[in-house]
């Protein structure tokens, strides 16, 4: 399992989801927090490829054990890519949340969405306060 | 008499540790206008002896199969239970357990159940059972709950051969599911595969019973192929007990086969409780309902088995879950494969061979005319000269059950016997049916 | 242990079956069986020995003692099963004409009558297979009364955050929308919470009460007030009526509809799953949409009522259940009106349990409880890293059946105890001196609670494996797939 972590090169979603924001493109993904609160990961039942992701609204599952979760989208737009290593082999996920355990990449629908995410100084705040 | 414990002392010992004075401190969080004062209007308690034989007149009120020589079937039948049924059924470290959510404490009904699920895949043709629903009506509403998540689709398709309650019970639940029901008339005692592809062109599911509720054996390839054709999931209603002699759901394209399992190891009980049975290829194993045991290892690399899958119950999932289902039929289940581990591959095939050959003797002995002209397992449509509610009526008059007038659920077969022949059936008491039929039809 | 599939030799048998001697009519060749299913070919002594295995593998109450909160784990008496096996119900079919069936559906009324006067409500369906299916039954039959009176946009269910998980789930699939309601720090409603979420969209509320924290709703009489000012309904989730029976019935509280647990309250054993059985009561406003058909009683005749027009329609097949109305009627016929000192005993048992265990784990809410009761193990896993799991797979090294743990949500490191009337005093000391036991172990060596159990048949099981790598059946070595078409 991986340690605490929360890279200074994403933005973060309150609900413990990240995005790597690249052009027109994201990567995203649950942070450490998300995967450590769920525990070993079983499954993950993820989009379809062209499938559209609104901001705020659950694009995928993750699932433990003895625990589901919605995984929630940071930003807005359609599914590129899914990463089929995530599918696999979902423990990925809590090995390496940030790198190898990325979820989708999408083609954003709306750059300025970015804006409103939170920083890592303000997502470290909230997790804080968890 | 009750089944209470404490003896005064213990009561005054414990309230004295709870630090009250009476019982009444416990209830006052009970508030005063929704309490009960009074004696509940309840009959006296009974001494287990006059219990007994309080039972025992009710009982004798009923003409059950040792009373009444029975052609009673229609979803339940008089099958022979195995004498080691009723052995295990009263080992109270299985009947007397709750659901395994303890696998330590619960291997021997999680492997059972395991074992249960392989016999009704191996049976059914499928890759995955889960461990019961309630009967074989509710696991058609089961199938049609995942067919509506998996395909999107709102229409179901049901034969209209498939039995009544089971259609009915699917009537109840579907516009809970945001579902539709559409149903097709049977041709001469079978489905017809151009009007079953018809109406499942845009459905979700099409089920079709297979032999049918009127004892026919559909030409279930077809009607899998008709269903699959309009995009809809083809699945079977069947019965286990045919199961040795007719091809299995999975080998001829459904994606579900369900059914009611009481002809194999449950007494017909007035009903129940039996249980019914859900199978389905692996790619539906997310969505089955209900709950599924899985083979793992404990800490020393031994095998054992726990609930798995368990993300897709009620309690986790929650509102999103696959199914409310909890409680199931896990006893009655492991009759099930009791008695299947007791027939083995040769017995059960030589069930449904008896039945066959029982049914085949009927039609030869039984002077009425066939209601349809159809090949049959054990259940046999007879056209009779008078309604055949009436036939019911006198026959029971001479000791005998005919069996089931098909008239009380299909209007325009006033005129339809429906004779049931199980292996418990003999020779003679088939001529014994056949001279009460001649005599009340005459 | 070998599975019953690995002790299969071809050619051995146990049952055999009569041929009559008569001849085989051929099955046409498309719908013939092809590939014999692979059953077990094991003789009969062998069986025998198999399933004894497994039985001596497995814990029931018969075994010892069973404090499983919520599943209300009480003696299951042997004369129920005495007279459940009697030829006249065990061998009687459901298709029997009404006058061929007259003790059935004798018993079947009579045990209605039981109910209703438990309920405080006149009308009883015994249909629903279990309570998750009552559940289903009575959310249908709020829709039937809403579209009868004309009000269909009636579509949300309001829960508590205590609910069981069957709540939410039977509210989606009767095609409602669901509604969470808060609990106050003393285990209640909180009303404010619940004034913001009734209006008149609301179609009812599903309670449970006691609760599933074992806590009597203080507020009751005023939840019921909200709800029917709004026209709404409310809904008895009946889990946890083995607290009350004879003491305060639903009807009296203010709810419509009520499901009865046949096999909690009244003693149809588990069969480590099911069966159960799940009566509904409704209110008299109620009762022409309950399922068809109802057992009614004209002069001193019986029979089953399917002419109802507004019925919702039936939930299953037959009349339900019936081998579980058996036991249960058996059982309120041995305690007759004392069914209400049942109640007053699972109480006072639980209590004392409390009272014994309060100070060696936290208990989130203080107060006298109900038939129940929930403890965390909050403090040791903060002190101690020990968890409520840990807590529960060292109890059955002491030979004793672990609590509900990890429910209900709102409790971390929740331990649900539930230890019945029918215990002697002795288990329950037992029970409290294990539980202080372990507590105390918990400071001295919690690297041996890690281990437990270590008396059992096999240690803690690889649970991510299973969901992982789900395997559901046994796979046959020898064999390929079977033939099959894929059309699906």
């Amino acid at each position: 399992m991986s340690t605490e972590s929360y890279p200074d090169d994403l933005r973060y979603h309150a609900e413990h989801d990240w995005a790597r924001v690249d052009g027109e493109e994201a990567v995203l993904g649950i942070t450490w927090f998300a995967q450590d609160a769920l525990g070993e990961l079983v499954h993950f039942e993820a989009p379809d490829v062209g499938a559209s992701v609104a901001k705020d609204a659950a694009y995928a599952e993750v699932e433990s054990v003895k625990a589901v979760s919605d995984v929630i989208a940071p930003l807005s737009g359609e599914v590129l890519e899914v990463n089929q290593k995530a599918v696999d082999e979902p423990e990925t996920i809590n090995e390496d949340p940030y790198g190898a355990g990325w979820l989708v990449r999408i083609r954003l629908a709306d750059a300025s969405e970015v804006d409103a995410l939170l920083d890592p100084e303000a997502y470290r705040a909230h997790v804080a306060e968890q | 008499m009750s089944y209470l414990s404490l003896t005064d002392d213990d009561r005054e010992a414990m309230l004295e540790a709870i630090g009250v004075a009476s019982l009444d401190e416990l209830f006052e969080q009970v508030p005063e206008g929704v309490r009960f004062e009074g004696e509940l209007d309840v009959p006296p308690a009974l001494p287990e002896s006059e219990l007994v034989r309080k039972f025992a007149e009710l009982a004798a009120r009923n003409a059950d199969t040792s009373r009444e020589l029975s052609f009673l079937g229609m979803g339940i039948y008089d099958h022979y239970v195995p004498a080691l049924v009723d052995a295990f059924l009263a080992r109270g470290e299985l009947l007397t357990a709750y659901t395994p959510y303890q696998p330590e404490m619960s291997q021997g009904v999680l492997q059972a159940i395991f074992e249960y699920q392989t016999a009704i895949c191996e049976l059914t043709g499928m890759d995955v059972s889960n461990a019961s629903g309630y009967d074989g009506t509710t696991v058609a509403a089961d199938a049609c709950f995942i067919a509506r998540a998996h395909t999107g689709r709102e229409r179901i398709v049901l034969a209209e051969a498939l039995h009544p309650m089971v259609r009915q019970v699917v009537k109840t639940y579907a516009p809970g599911f945001g579902m539709e029901v559409v149903e097709v008339a049977h041709d001469g005692g079978t489905t017809d595969p151009a009007r079953f592809a018809e109406a499942a062109a845009d459905a979700a599911i099409a089920i079709f019973q297979q032999p049918n509720a009127f004892g026919c054996l559909e030409p279930a390839p077809e009607l899998a192929a008709a269903a699959a054709e309009g995009g809809a999931l083809p699945v079977a209603h069947v019965d286990l007990a045919s199961l040795g002699v007719l091809e299995a759901p999975g080998a001829y394209g459904c994606a579900m086969a369900i059914g009611e399992g009481q002809s194999i190891g449950n007494y017909q009980s007035y009903g129940g409780p039996h249980y019914g049975f859900l199978a389905a290829r692996q790619e539906f194993i997310r969505r089955m309902p209900g709950r599924i045991v899985g083979e793992t290892t404990d800490l020393e690399a031994r095998r054992g088995f726990v609930l798995t899958l368990q993300t897709r119950e009620q309690h986790i999932r929650r509102e999103k879950a696959t199914s409310n289902i909890t409680t199931n039929q896990t006893l009655l289940a492991l009759a099930g494969l009791m008695t299947l581990c007791w027939l083995g591959p040769a017995g059960l095939r030589e069930l449904g061979e008896s039945c066959l050959a029982l049914a085949g003797y009927a039609k030869e002995r039984v002077g009425l005319p066939l209601a349809f002209d159809r090949p049959t397992f054990k259940e046999v449509a007879f056209r009779t000269p008078i309604p055949a509610r009436d036939v019911v009526a006198r026959a029971r008059e001479h000791g005998v059950h005919p069996g089931y007038a098909l008239g009380r659920d299909y209007p325009g077969l006033d005129d339809v016997l429906l004779v049931a022949l199980t292996e418990k059936r003999t020779p003679a008491e088939i001529d014994r049916l056949a001279d009460v039929l001649q005599e009340v039809t005459a | 242990m070998d599975l019953i599939f690995e002790k299969s030799r071809p050619g051995r048998r146990a049952g055999r079956v009569p041929s009559h001697d008569l001849p085989v009519p051929e099955v046409p060749e498309d719908l013939r069986r092809r590939e014999p299913p692979r059953l077990p070919e094991v003789p009969e002594n062998e069986i025998v020995r198999h399933f004894t295995a497994l039985a001596d593998r497995n814990f029931g109450i018969d075994t010892g003692f069973y404090p499983l909160g919520s599943c209300t784990m009480k003696h299951n008496p042997r004369v129920n099963e005495r007279v459940v096996g009697l030829p006249g119900f065990r061998d009687l079919h459901p298709l029997q004409e009404d006058d061929g069936a007259q003790g059935a559906l004798q018993l079947m009324w009579e045990l209605q009558q039981i109910l209703a006067e438990v309920a405080g409500l006149p009308a009883v369906t015994l249909q629903p297979a279990a309570g998750s299916q009552g559940e289903l039954t009575g959310l249908m039959l709020m829709r039937a009364a809403f579209a009868d009176r004309g009000e269909p946009g009636r579509n949300v269910i309001v829960t508590a955050d205590t609910a069981h998980g069957t709540n939410p789930a039977s509210v989606t699939m009767a095609g409602f929308e669901l509604a969470k309601v808060a609990t106050t720090d003393r285990g209640n409603l909180d009303l404010d919470d619940l004034r913001a979420k009734v209006d008149e969209r609301t179609a009812g509320l599903m309670l449970t009460n006691p609760s599933t924290l074992g806590l009597f709703d203080e507020g009751i009489e005023e939840v019921a007030r909200i709800f029917h000012a709004q026209g709404a309904f409310l809904y008895y989730d009946g889990a946890n009526l083995n607290a009350v029976v004879g003491l305060s019935r639903p009807g009296d509280m203010g709810f419509d509809i009520v499901h009865y647990n046949l096999h909690k309250t009244f003693s149809q054993p588990h069969g480590g799953g099911g069966p159960g059985g799940g009566p509904v009561a409704v209110r008299a406003e109620l009762e022409p949409f309950l399922p068809a058909p109802l057992v009614v009683r004209e002069d001193d005749r019986y029979r089953l009522d399917h002419d109802r027009p507004k019925s919702i329609g039936r939930v299953r097949g037959f009349a339900g259940p019936f081998g579980v109305f058996v036991r249960s009627y058996a059982f309120m016929r041995a305690y007759g009106p004392a069914l209400r000192e049942m109640s007053e005993v699972a109480v006072l048992n639980a209590n004392y349990l409390l009272a014994r265990l309060r100070d060696v784990y936290d208990l989130p809410y203080d107060r006298h409880c109900m038939h129940e009761f929930v403890l965390s193990a909050r403090t040791l896993k903060r002190e101690h890293g020990v968890t409520a799991l840990d807590v529960a797979k060292r109890l059955m090294d002491h030979g004793i059946h672990p609590p509900t743990i990890y429910f209900p949500l709102v409790v971390p490191e929740a331990l649900m105890i539930e230890p019945t009337e029918t215990e002697t005093k002795e288990r329950l000391d037992e029970f409290v001196e294990a539980m202080r036991s372990i507590a105390a172990e918990a400071e001295t060596s919690p690297e041996t609670l890690k281990d437990a159990p270590l008396t059992r048949p096999v240690r803690r099981l690889d649970e991510v494996k299973a969901a992982k790598q789900p395997v559901v059946r046994y796979a046959f070595e020898d064999a390929g797939a079977p033939d099959r078409i894929e059309t699906a």
